[in-house]
């Protein structure tokens, strides 16, 4: 692994190596001495165009308990008000001799690009609509603590697919672990070719939450914008509520057994209730923990071996 | 002008139907077949065109030169340049300049500077609203009575979208001939943001889907406004099977409505997308094998028109962005001949003849150019192109004329490489070099 | 010249019997150095390590009847060779429930060779706390150190040469088979 770009580059066994890794780095987390100094000596550039508290600051304190040197630059108006391309960009950070680039940008497939230009390691931090390759994976990190092996188990996935990094990058990684998935939303708010898309991939879709609910191991609900109501995407913040929302009815129709999921930041009373996000099979709180132990995992696998050096 | 020696091409295969010599003198076809050699005045040149097809000089109706105002990308002498190696002796100038071209002085300029160049004649297009602002006409009838005399008219780059608008610039131009060129995108339907053919593969990559559906709705509008109003519309670009189908319907209820599709819908594919090379971001966006397999069919059939290249020079720094953030437009003057020869002349679907009036006869007519277009015969002028039918040429951007490289055709394997171009008689581009150079 | 307990390259150097003996042996050693189980934990170095150590644990509770605290503990963040070798899978640390505070650990591993596992374990050690005193315990000691690292507990001395390869197999990770065997190097493996 050179660099983490898409779950799709990553074969269900890496995908596995990079969660059991992750388990003990979790362990590492509840210590008093938190730092590793397996990276020492590297130099990890968070290059983040677009803001973002959470993915930012695990993927640095990652980077920091593991000794590496983490630098954050914010890419906001840089590149194309001063008449310079992403590419001299990210080639001036490249050529000062870094070892990884971690890149969140509003354009999908930025990433990507990225990787091409450059010499050293790049990491998908959440690229536009397209992926979110370490969110996928501490999901799956969380959902598998909470489930165990994956294999067989029902997902539902419920929300706004159409602008979500999120599904795409859970749909791999939860397909590659053998999860059976189902994706659940309005018309409106399914990706372009879900239709082909699913006979491809192999899972499923539907407009009806409340018959999906009562055959899942987990259902993960992803954010709704309420600023997705002006471009038509649904009527009212009330109406997606009632027909596509965990409600505090809808949590009867689960599973004794089955958990919540939802990767964050949430917006109570839309897409999930209160009750639901509160309840005690919410693991929510949990993805939060297990965000550094991923990401540490996904740095060790990136940086730490032969190979990996420039 | 000094005046040209007398020229005699000989053995050139005619429009593929033949060979046959043919005499230039004075800048004028005077004599074609068994005739051509015996009035051959003293001291003609000779060209052996064995094995070579001859065809009518080719016309671009869509060409962005982006002179004035981005030099850095390219200008009139090196767009005309890199049109002349292609094979072409006229091409239309956009107006998506910068000053735009909507008045009499900037449509002049371009036509001078075209003159001046001297490779190919260059025709500017007027804008159809002032600053492609969509709001009010531009001076179209200022622009036609100019000497750049104007008589195709678009805002390519953005669609006029106003139905009323378009309604009176329709029926205006009928006074002089001219024609609206549209650039069919419902902005609600596909905003500027939309990049990628929306599908199965917009949504696994993430990126802003441009449905076919927004072509098609502005396709089906313009054309019941010019059967209302009587009068012509082009469609530019097309790219989709469902404009394709409204095309066909319309022309079979007798609309003045003619079409033209970009050697790159003919060949290149969406799945191009896939690594976010914007070298591959063009607008409208690459569609899937199966548009362009109709988009193919229409063109062999009639109803598409014409070849045009919308070809777009960029600048690296305007390319070299993440995908959506990047320019729209690909280079393809220098290679629209070898695409049309590859996809539709290899393998049967067009004969030369077809090519004839796919790149030179119909988009003459469409422009209202009298001196282009006119084919090989006695008393036309000598506007020619010879080409070399069987070679197989890899291109290498870094060979092209354009100042740009978003060249989507770099390390494809083309058949067909214009051997020879001619305008009134004389030769701007011959075997990768243009007229100066060869001199040397 | 093969026996049933001969299989694989190379020269036996241990049985599986050998390996019980010197196993027992190490614990009347530990014993005796720690006058008793007082404070003791064991904490092996994964993978092999970390099975000696729990049947070390059985040989002490055999030897004294006492139940010492028996965990694993993976040095591989720790590891200065990680730049030069593929990337290893990281193989679970677990620290019995005490901790390692004011303890005597005893480290326990399968070869002692150049000593840089052991630096490792120490540094990884630092950072769970501060044992009284730490030991070391190994199944051979091979030689060749390349820092200054010195068992307290050896099962056998084996003298070997920089090219050979030392291969410990024990029946909890290597399918029942059991032994340390001495081979030549790879290079030469196959020649007749």
């Amino acid at each position: 692994m050179k660099h983490l770009l898409s779950i799709a580059d990553l074969s269900a066994q890496e995908i596995r190596a990079v969660l059991d890794t992750a388990v003990s780095m979790h362990e590492v987390q509840r210590r008093d001495v938190k730092k590793l100094p397996t990276l020492r000596g590297r130099t990890i550039i968070n290059f983040f165009f677009e803001d973002s508290t959470r993915t930012r600051s695990s993927f640095e304190i990652a980077g920091k308990w593991m000794s590496a040197d983490t630098i954050n630059l914010t890419g906001k108006g840089t590149a194309i008000s001063k008449g310079e391309s992403l590419r001299d960009t990210v080639l001036t950070i490249d050529a000062m001799g870094v070892d990884m680039i971690i890149v969140r940008h509003p354009a999908s497939g930025a990433p990507r690009q990225i990787a091409e230009w450059v010499d050293c390691s790049v990491v998908n931090a959440g690229d536009g609509t397209h992926e979110h390759p370490s969110q996928a994976l501490l999901d799956a990190y969380t959902l598998r603590a909470a489930l165990g092996d994956l294999a067989g188990r029902h997902v539902a996935i419920v929300g706004d697919l159409t602008h979500s990094r999120v599904l795409r990058s859970n749909l791999l990684c939860l397909r590659a672990l053998g999860a059976q998935i189902t994706l659940v939303a309005p018309p409106t708010l399914m990706p372009s070719g879900i239709d082909s898309w699913s006979t491809a991939d192999g899972f499923a879709t539907s407009y009806d939450l409340d018959a999906v609910l009562p055959t899942v191991d987990a259902v993960m609900m992803l954010r709704v914008q309420r600023e997705r109501m002006s471009g038509g995407y649904f009527p009212t913040a009330k109406e997606y509520a009632v027909t596509y929302g965990l409600t505090a009815r809808r949590l009867a129709l689960l599973p004794e057994h089955a958990v919540i999921a939802h990767p964050g930041p949430m917006n109570r009373g839309l897409e999930i209730s209160a009750e639901a996000a509160d309840a005690a099979r919410s693991i929510v709180l949990d993805q939060v923990s297990a965000g550094v132990a991923v990401r540490m995992s996904i740095l060790y696998h990136l940086l730490a071996g032969e190979g990996n050096d420039q | 002008m000094s005046t040209q020696p007398a020229l005699l091409i000989r053995g050139a295969d005619v429009l593929g139907e033949g060979s046959r010599d043919v005499l230039v003198v004075d800048g004028t076809v005077v004599a074609t077949g068994p005739d051509a050699a015996t009035q051959a005045p003293g001291g003609t040149q000779q060209l052996h065109a064995d094995g070579l097809v001859l065809l009518p000089g080719l016309v671009d109706l869509h060409t962005h030169l982006r002179e004035p105002g981005r030099e850095d990308a390219e200008t009139v002498a090196t767009g005309s340049q890199a049109a002349a190696l292609g094979g072409f002796t006229a091409v239309l100038a956009m107006a998506n300049t910068d000053p735009v071209t909507d008045n009499a002085e900037v449509a002049e300029r371009v036509h001078d500077l075209g003159r001046r160049a001297g490779y190919v004649d260059v025709h500017p297009v007027g804008a159809v609203t002032k600053g492609l602002r969509g709001e009010e006409l531009a001076e179209l009838g200022l622009m036609a009575r100019s000497r750049a005399r104007v008589r195709v008219f678009s805002d390519d780059g953005r669609c006029v979208q106003d139905a009323r608008l378009m309604r009176r610039a329709l029926e205006y131009v009928k006074a002089f001939g001219g024609v609206i060129s549209q650039h069919s995108q419902d902005p609600r339907l596909a905003d500027g943001t939309a990049c990628c053919h929306e599908g199965e593969l917009s949504g696994r990559l993430g990126l802003p889907g441009w449905p076919s559906v927004a072509e098609e709705v502005v396709v089906a509008r313009d054309v019941m406004l010019a059967r209302h109003t009587g009068s012509r519309v082009h469609v530019a670009h097309v790219s989709t099977a469902g404009s394709v189908e409204v095309l066909r319907w319309a022309k079979a209820q007798g609309v003045a409505v003619t079409a033209e599709v970009t050697p790159h819908h003919l060949m290149l594919t969406q799945d191009l997308l896939s690594d976010y090379d914007p070298t591959f971001k063009v607008n409208p966006p690459l569609r899937p094998a199966e548009d362009v397999e109709v988009l193919r069919e229409a063109l062999a059939d009639g109803t598409i028109d014409a070849v045009a290249t919308d070809h777009a020079p960029h600048v690296r720094q305007d390319k070299e962005h993440a995908f959506v953030d990047a320019a729209f437009g690909m280079l393809g003057l220098e290679t629209a001949l070898a695409v049309v020869t590859s996809t539709m002349v290899t393998g049967g679907r067009m004969g030369w003849a077809d090519v004839a009036r796919v790149m030179s006869t119909a988009p003459a007519r469409i422009a209202g150019l009298t001196s282009q277009g006119r084919g090989v015969q006695t008393g036309a002028p000598a506007n020619l192109t010879l080409v070399d039918p069987t070679r197989v040429v890899t291109v290498d951007a870094a060979r092209s004329r354009s100042l740009s490289r978003n060249n989507p055709w770099h390390g494809r394997e083309l058949t067909g490489a214009v051997h020879l171009t001619m305008l009134r008689g004389r030769v701007t581009a011959r075997e990768g070099l243009v007229w100066g150079e060869e001199e040397q | 010249m093969s026996s049933a307990h001969d299989a694989g390259p190379g020269r036996e150097v241990l049985t599986s019997d050998d390996i019980s003996r010197a196993l027992r042996r190490i614990a009347h050693e530990i014993l005796e150095g720690n006058r008793g189980a007082q404070d003791l934990v064991l904490l092996g170095i994964p993978t092999r390590g970390a099975h000696l150590a729990r049947r070390l644990g059985d040989a002490l509770r055999q030897v004294e009847d006492v139940e010492v605290p028996v965990g694993s503990l993976d040095v591989t963040m720790y590891r200065d060779d990680l730049r030069h070798q593929p990337t290893r899978a990281v193989e679970p640390t677990h620290i019995p429930p005490p901790g390692v505070d004011g303890k005597v650990v005893v480290l326990v591993d399968d070869v002692l060779y150049s000593g840089r596992t052991v630096r490792s374990a120490l540094d990884a050690l630092a950072d769970l706390g501060r044992p009284r005193a730490v030991r070391l315990a190994v199944l051979v000691d091979r030689g060749h150190r390349e820092l200054p690292v010195r068992a307290d507990y050896v099962g056998k001395n084996l003298p070997t040469s920089h090219s050979e390869r030392v291969m410990v197999r024990l029946a909890e990770s290597d399918d029942g088979d059991e032994g340390v065997r001495i081979a030549a190097p790879p290079a030469q493996e196959g020649t007749p």
